[in-house]
This record gives structure tokens, sequence and C-alpha cells, in this order.
């Protein structure tokens, strides 16, 4: 009797044991990460240069659309409001789809990166306009008033006086969007951009190994995690100073 | 110096000035009384087009600002401003405050701004308090601020608007002491207050204004021991409340 039970202990043990191997093999696989890294790493530099030529991009396009909003020109604003509208309401992914398999329909042929870069200003300057927009308004109107009765022009007003106290006033929104926007980017791998997810799943199909994947995920995790911890601290302050 | 030629002022259907003839004469310091409602705002902010006139002439040193030529934001460095509600760019220091438009509008170097707005500073008894931000200064020293921010472009007329209402009774004192200088310094003012004892004792000429229409005019004496109209006489016996 005890040796039945011991040999059906060792049995669910070596089980268990070929169960834990199996996830490392699979999931943690150090030999595939080795033979793939460099991929890797190409594709978190491409992420990297995404982030970077996207978030200012989609910033500027926000305050452009946002400052332009602040001159309360009817007919502009009527048309502000179509685009914010339109584009937050158009999923990011359609969008870029369509720019990259629909532009070369009408002659366009347009390289993927400059695909991208397009449908995420669309869609990354709507958000960041709306942002910008209820910054600028929650500044008061004595503001822009004081700064104009010493000569201070439009625009001037806008950059010195209206701005800084607008950004200050919605910077847990502005970064919780960038935030958005650089997960956004894996959408990119879609129309082929060798960003860090593409890179995975072609080092995933080179390997025959979901490891890449992990790595992947771990790398997003690295990389917004930190963004992720200021933004709560900042909220946290904006909480405290109410 | 400050010349106003049937000057009027619609908003909609409400006519807030029905065509004001003012004129204020150099060094002089006129003083407007009137209800709430009368137009005294309106008034003001017709001297320096932060309010348009419908109709009229607003001429500074024979320059006709209603014009649709005339450099509005040239003009305006003359034309010093000051608010009810202070006004201050809560994220600048009270030295950033003032040298904003030198630098901006003056074009001034830095260390030639801030040697002009430091003197502005000690010019109101603030010198030392020049690096304070407007949230560490009392009512009293932030409306001091707003002054010299006004005064340090050196303008030819200066326009106050309710200065002190917005002050607790024991930070009044500071700021009129300011203005009593200013007074004596040979400036140009542009008074609407309800300080009737500042009235009495440092004004030229008090006008009485009800209902977008100045309804007589006088020395402080004449109008406060002797109005001719009925409607001066109420409001006189309902301010001083006897
Ligand atoms: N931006 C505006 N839009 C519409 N109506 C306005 C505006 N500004 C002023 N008015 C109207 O114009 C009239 C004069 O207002 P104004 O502010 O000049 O009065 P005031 O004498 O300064 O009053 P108070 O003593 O309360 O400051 C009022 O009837 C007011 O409702
Ligand atoms: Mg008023």
């Amino acid at each position: 009797m005890g040796g039945v039970a011991l040999r059906l202990e060792a049995l669910s043990r070596a089980r268990e044991a070929a169960d834990v191997e199996a996830l490392i093999y699979n999931f943690f696989n150090l030999e595939v990460l080795l033979k793939v890294h460099p991929l890797l790493l190409k594709g978190f530099w491409m992420t990297i240069q995404l982030c970077i030529l996207v978030v200012p991009l989609g910033i500027a396009g926000g305050l452009v659309v946002a400052v332009a909003y602040s001159f309360h020109v009817r007919w502009l604003n009527w048309l502000l409001i179509a685009y914010v509208d339109f584009f937050r309401s158009f999923p990011p992914l359609v969008l870029l789809i369509l720019v990259f398999y629909g532009l070369p329909f009408l002659g366009i042929e347009v390289p993927s990166l400059i695909a991208v870069l397009i449908a995420f200003l669309l869609n990354t300057a709507s958000y960041y306009g709306e942002i910008f927009r209820a910054g600028i308004e929650s500044i008061g109107r004595g503001q822009r008033e004081a700064a104009r009765s010493t000569g201070l022009n439009g625009i001037q007003t806008m950059v010195f006086v209206v701005l800084p106290q607008a950004v200050r006033n919605v910077l847990p929104d502005l970064i919780s969007n960038t935030l958005e926007v650089m997960k956004f980017t894996a959408l990119a791998s879609v129309v082929a951009l060798p960003e860090l997810l593409r890179m995975g799943r072609v080092a995933q199909g080179l390997t025959y190994n979901p490891t890449p994947l992990i790595a992947v995920a771990l790398i997003y995790l690295a990389l917004l995690w930190p963004i992720v911890r200021l933004l709560s601290r900042l909220e946290r302050r904006t909480m405290a100073k109410r | 110096m400050l010349e106003l030629e049937a000057v009027r002022k619609s908003f909609g259907a409400i006519e807030a000035l029905k065509g004001i003839d003012l004129l204020v004469a150099r060094q002089e310091l006129v003083f407007i009384i009137g209800p709430s409602g009368s137009g005294k705002s309106t008034l003001l902010r017709c001297c320096n087009r932060l309010e348009e006139p419908t109709a009229g002439r607003v001429l500074v040193d024979g320059v006709d600002i209603v014009s649709p030529d005339v450099d509005i934001n040239e003009m305006r460095r003359h034309i010093g401003m000051v608010f009810q509600s202070f006004n201050l760019y809560p994220h600048l220091s009270a030295l950033g405050n003032v040298t904003l438009a030198l630098r901006r509008v003056l074009k001034m170097p830095r260390d030639e701004a801030n040697e002009r707005g430091r003197a502005a500073l000690d010019g109101v008894g603030l010198a030392e308090r020049a690096d304070a931000y407007p949230n560490e200064l009392s009512g009293g020293q932030q409306q001091r601020v707003a002054i010299a921010r006004a005064l340090a472009l050196e303008p030819k007329v200066m326009l106050f608007d309710e200065p002190t209402s917005a002050l607790d009774p024991e930070l009044v004192g500071s700021v009129l002491d300011v203005m009593r200088t200013m007074r004596e310094s040979g400036m140009t003012m542009l008074v609407v207050s309800h300080e009737m004892g500042f009235a009495r004792e440092a004004a030229d000429r008090v006008l009485f204004m009800d209902e977008g229409e100045v309804v007589e005019a006088g020395s402080p004496a004449r109008i406060f021991e002797s109005p001719e109209h009925a409607r001066t006489r109420e409001f006189l016996r309902r301010v001083t409340g006897h």
C-alpha cells in the first residue's frame, strides 16, 4: 500500500517538474532570448524613436488645435470641434490601416513610418487638443486682460501667461494621454513597422517559442511603469492641493 | 491727455454707455462714482479698448486708440490698468509679473528689465518681496505688485477699477498710500472707487455716473457737499449711510 502511494507521489512530482520545465522552456527560455535579443533591441529602439516622433508631434498638433480654438472664431471652432469629435470616435487601428492600405488606391504610396505618423498625428492631436482646450479654458479672463493691458499681443499672452498655467492645470491628463499614445505605438506592427511588438512576433516565428513575447511585455512594462508612478504621484499631489 | 468723445457701448440690447464725454488733463486725478451697473467699469475698459466702443472716439495724447489703424498693443503700454481682482500671474514671482511686459513688449534685456522691475517694486514698498509668488502675498501686497506692473511701463495715464474693493479694510490704506504717492509725483489718473474719503482728499474732480451717463461732475467739495441732482444725493446718502 505504502509503496503505491510513494510511487504515485513521485510520479506527480515528476509531472510537476516537467510542467515547470515546460513553462520555463516555453515562456522564459534564456537560450531563445539570447538568440533573438538583437531583434528585440532593434524593435525597442524603433519603439523609442516612434515615441520621440509621435508624442511631440501630437502635442504640437493639439496645441495648434487648442490655441486656434481659443480665438473663438465661430466657423473655425465649428471645424475644430468636427475634427476633434471625428478622430476621437475613429478607432486608431482602423485609421492606420485606412491610411496605409487606402492611400495607395489614390495613387499615394506611403511608407509605413509615414502612414503611422499621419494616423497618429490625426488621432493624438485630437486628444491632446481637448486636454489643452480644457486647460486654456480653466484660466480666467482676468489673466488675459491683465496681460493685454500691458501691451502683450494675443500670441504673447497665450505663450507667456495662459499656457504655462493651463499646462500646469492639466499636467496629469497630459501625462496620462502620453502613456496611452506610447502604448498605441504597438499598433504600428500591423503595417509592418519593425517596432517592439513586431520584432517580438518575428522572433517568435523564428524560434517557434513565445518567450520573445514575454520579453516584449516586460520591456513595455519597464518603459511605462515609471511614467505610471510619476502620474500617480502627480495625481496625489493635485488631490492634496484641492 | 485722455479724452473721450461721445463714447457709446452696447452689449446686445443693453446700453452700458450712452454717450460719454470726458477730458482728463495731464496730472489730473478724476474720480468716478456711481451705483452698480452704471457703466463705470465699461467706461474704463473702453479707455484701453479691453471693450470695443460701439461709437465715439478715445484719444490718448491726441491719438484715437479706437481707430482701426492704430497699433493698440503699442498704445496700451502707455495706459496702465489696475483691476479689482489684481490679476497677478500666479506662475510668476512679483518681479516676474512686473518684468514680463518690459521684456516682451519693450524688448528689454533681462538685467535692465530686472533693474527697472525692482525699482518699480521699491516704489510700492515691496523691494524685499521681489521673489515672492502672488499666493505668498497679502491682498494689499498683491495689488501693489499689480500697480508696480503697470507703473514699470511708465504709462502716461493710469486707470483704476475699484482697486481696493477686494481688500480687507486694514489693507486698504497701503494701496491708497501708493496711489497718493503716484498723484504727488504727477501721474494722470482715472479712478473708479467707493473710497469717498480718498476722493475728497485727493481727487481734482468727481464724476457721478448712473445708467450709462455722467449725471454730474465737479470738485469733490461740490459733489459731496452740494450735489445738484436727486440721483446723486440719493446715491451719496446710500453709500455714506445717512
Ligand atoms: N461683457 C458684458 N456683456 C454683457 N453685458 C455687460 C458686459 N459687461 C457689462 N455689461 C452690462 O453693462 C452694464 C454696465 O456694467 P459695468 O460693469 O460697467 O458697471 P459698473 O458701474 O462697473 O458696476 P459695478 O459697480 O458693479 O462694478 C451693466 O448693465 C452690465 O450688466
Ligand atoms: Mg465695475
